[in-house]
């Protein structure tokens, strides 16, 4: 290809690619090793280690998703590179925020969201297909945690049955030996699928701007540095959510996270090649309530699970609506481009900064208490208000139905 | 738009099915493992014991590289 072609634009966006890529790891390490980390199946800066390198081994496994992308939401043909921009400003900072409260969300719901928010901004509402949008977005979304939870609910209930009269102790190792196995599925599932997602923007942004043909496959380079960018956030960890899935929702036992882990890599890879897409994040959050609720006794925070899924719904618009914003001012020429680089640098310092207020690293990731609790109280930055206290420590309500 | 319920359904019905059955038989594995050892249990059965736990296992892991395959595929 030639490098020629490739404008300070172009670069922008390809930065920016990476960035979106970078936060996408470690808002989805939870997904692969939140229960792990808190069954002690894993040591916490093994279990993001292990998961980085399996991200980066399955960033190169195939190139299939990322000849895909945008999947038919927005008509990809005239768009163009500052829609693309303006997308993904979207979606990083929609990420940053849902991390900075310690919620799971779908990276690529954020990135459809930025993707339809900055198409509408940009050509209007003909752009974006809404059966699409339905059937893509919002029914996987709401199978998602159900077929998990269910799965994940039923084993559960069967593993303790099975081993009532074994030695816990005895039995316990063989759990978290099996956990890290499905915990490994996921992460390399992960890398395959969302990568892969960078790669194809990035490749995206290089067709629309010229620099390589229409429909050639990912450069080299583009498929590396994708795969390092996510490899990378999937080892800075993003701890707070991480503990939001393996201690607000529940409290798990080394069987719970082994039924929770192994439903997870199950819906997952089943959905991803039985032609049905399933959301990583929405299948994992299902896993650990459907694994929570299947033990005698367990108890699910619905208080956090409905913050979850409030934050679920929000993740679409939100994102569409940041988007929209981005796409408003890249418009207005090359200020308008370099004021939206200015605002998302200067949002996610912000988002930072709050977040040291009450850090949450692999040190105390598992523990009872945190000097502060795992989501902020104190920061109630707009949309979702109510604090994640619970997270810290008590079992709210019993729960008796399985209406998971 | 069309929804594609077949899909989902197939989705559902594998997911629980592989769950539970992949569950289940690495919880009898370990069960089995756990037990043998003991005093008072004589050699063949400790032996049979150890060798179904083997089995179950092995079934566990080709279920786990045939994810893998799935994933490279």
């Amino acid at each position: 290809m030639a490098l020629e072609a490739i404008t300070p634009l172009l670069a922008i966006v390809i930065i920016t690619a990476l960035v979106f890529d970078f936060t996408n790891g470690f808002h989805d390490t939870a997904n692969a090793m939140a229960t792990t980390i808190s069954t002690g199946a894993l040591k916490p800066k093994v279990a993001v280690a292990m998961s980085a390198v399996l991200n980066l081994v399955g960033a190169f496994l195939s190139v299939e998703v990322a000849k895909t992308i945008s999947g038919g939401i927005v008509d990809e043909n005239g768009l163009k590179t500052e829609v693309i921009f303006a997308a993904l400003v979207g979606a990083i900072l929609w990420n940053l925020l849902t991390w900075l409260l310690g919620m799971p969300s779908s990276s690529s719901h954020a990135l459809f969201g930025g993707l339809i928010g900055a198409a509408v901004m940009s050509v209007g509402w003909g752009s974006v297909n809404g059966g699409t949008v339905l059937t893509k977005v919002v029914l996987p979304a709401v199978a998602a945690p159900l077929v998990a939870g269910l799965a994940a609910m039923l084993s559960t209930r069967l593993t303790y049955r099975i081993s009532k009269n074994a030695d816990a102790k005895a039995t316990s190792t063989g759990y978290r030996a099996g956990q890290i196995a499905s915990a490994g599925l996921v992460s390399l599932a992960h890398g395959t699928n969302d990568a892969q997602k960078t790669m194809g923007i990035i490749t995206l942004a290089l067709i629309t701007g010229g620099a390589i043909a229409p429909h050639s496959d990912p450069p080299l380079w583009v498929i590396l540095s994708a795969g390092t960018a996510m490899a990378l956030g999937t080892y800075i960890g993003g701890w707070r959510i991480i503990r939001t899935m393996g201690k607000g929702l529940t409290e798990l036992a080394p069987q719970q996270g082994f039924a929770a882990q192994t439903s997870a890599a199950t819906a997952i890879l089943a959905s991803s090649h039985l032609g049905f897409s399933l959301s990583t994040t929405q299948v994992c959050s299902g896993g650990v309530m459907g694994a929570g609720l299947g033990r005698k006794g367990g108890v699910v925070r619905w208080s956090v699970a409905s913050r979850m899924a409030v934050a679920w719904v929000l993740t679409l618009p939100a994102a569409a609506l940041v988007g929209a914003g981005a796409e408003f001012l890249t418009e207005q020429g090359t200020w308008g481009i370099g004021l939206t680089a200015a605002i998302l640098v200067a949002g996610a310092a912000v988002i930072w900064r709050l977040s040291r207020r009450n850090s949450v690293t692999h040190a105390n990731v598992n523990a009872d208490e945190i000097g502060t609790p795992a989501a902020p109280v104190e920061v109630e930055p707009v949309i979702i208000e109510s604090p994640v206290a619970e997270a810290t420590a008590r079992p709210a309500a019993a729960v008796q139905s399985p209406s998971a | 738009m069309t929804i594609d319920w077949a899909a989902l359904g197939t989705v559902f019905g594998v997911s629980l099915a592989l769950t539970v059955g992949l569950v289940g038989l690495f919880t009898l594995g370990i069960v089995a493992l756990s037990k043998r050892g003991p005093a008072g249990e004589r050699e063949g059965s400790a032996a049979l014991t150890t060798s179904g736990a083997y089995v179950c296992f092995a079934l566990c892991a080709a279920a786990v590289a045939y994810g893998i395959y799935v994933i490279v595929a």
